[in-house]
């Protein structure tokens, strides 16, 4: 077990953004974190990040309770673009290099000239897709155990999402463990080991979706429908 | 590759694989995709990709160098056997789908007759 969470709760005000989250995640495998907006897939990932505190409830990383010194092994990709926009594409490497212990800038330049994208360039003239590519190189540079990407396929185009898919498929081994967070169900469906279902803070249902294939024959999108 | 998402995706990429061996795009000791291409080629996860050559091998159609990879199986008479059990297979479906739309084994084969002609048209 790489990661357990047990009765995890995460206060804002007075509504729990993530509510007693009982979770354990197995080394080596591919979680889809699936549920609507603000059901708190967000907020669990900044948790496992160490970027925010539990309200109450533990998380238990490599069977230690999880501590600053965790954050060199647990990567968080956000949705939203977090580069500065006086940056070139370089620069984030540079940035990365100087956060992270674990960040290959080998990998990085690599990854980036496979992407297509020009260590000059300014990041603020970057597209979109172009956008969520680099984040990715950047996060996918790191060696990380656990790589926490938050809406990895979100608002770009069709090839942009493959050649996304693709990367993460050449990073994932059976060392390494991924939570993806999306709403594009049939663009993760073939190759997630798990689909976590959240709804209000709280997990409905963990699914080893390949087993359930087998058993109900039920496509991704028939067990959300069903479950949610 | 194109997925039916409600059947097994390790059975479909193994259905694939031998297509591919039937038509001869994996020759006979031919090396396979390491499991990680695999893995990226057909959109699955490292574990799928693992099961899929452990299963091919455990029905002959592939045997693994330890350290080198996965190799496709040196028996060529077994393609032609994969060829016949892959049309069997169709065929079965083909006829079952047919008999509940309530066609007899004739009509099917008149069918069929007038299918050829129209296609050679």
């Amino acid at each position: 077990m790489i990661l357990e969470c047990k009765e995890l709760t995460k206060w804002y005000g007075d509504t729990a953004a993530v509510a007693e989250l009982t979770l354990n995640l197995s080394e080596g495998k591919i979680y889809g974190f699936l549920g609507e907006n603000g059901s708190g897939k967000t907020t669990w990932m900044k948790m496992v990040a160490g970027l925010t505190k539990p309200s109450h409830g533990e998380i238990i990383y490599k069977g230690h309770p999880l501590c600053y010194r965790d954050k060199g092994e647990i990567a968080y990709m956000a949705t939203e673009p977090f580069f500065y926009d006086f940056m070139k594409v370089g620069d984030v490497g540079d940035y990365y290099a100087d956060f992270f212990p674990d960040f290959d800038r080998r990998r990085f330049d690599e990854l980036i000239g496979k992407m297509n994208l020009i260590p000059g360039q300014k990041v603020k003239n970057l597209s979109s897709g172009m956008n969520a590519k680099l984040k990715l190189a950047a996060v996918l540079s790191r060696r990380a155990s656990l790589c926490l990407l938050d809406e990895p396929l979100n608002g770009i185009d069709y090839k942009a999402r493959e050649e996304i898919v693709r990367m993460i498929l050449e990073e994932a081994d059976e060392k390494k463990t991924f939570v993806i967070s999306t709403h594009l169900l049939e663009e993760i469906e073939s190759f997630i080991d798990y689909a976590v279902f959240i709804r209000d803070g709280q997990l409905v249902d963990k699914i080893d979706i390949e087993s359930e294939r087998m058993r109900s024959g039920r496509s991704l999108a028939e067990i959300y429908m069903d479950l949610m | 590759m194109e997925y039916n998402a409600a059947a097994p995706i390790y059975l479909q990429v193994i259905n694939d694989l031998k297509k591919k061996m039937v038509k001869g795009e994996l020759k006979p000791g031919e090396k396979m995709p390491a499991s990680r291409e695999l893995a990226v080629m057909y959109k699955v996860n490292q574990n799928t990709a693992a099961r899929i050559y452990r299963e091919m091998e455990l029905e002959g159609y592939c045997f693994t160098k330890r350290g080198i990879g996965t190799f496709v199986s040196e028996e060529e008479n077994m393609f032609e056997n994969v060829k016949k059990e892959m049309a069997e297979k169709l065929l079965e479906n083909f006829m079952r789908e047919m008999g509940d739309l309530g066609f007899a084994k004739t009509d099917i084969l008149s069918q069929i007759e007038d299918y050829e002609e129209e296609d050679e048209k």
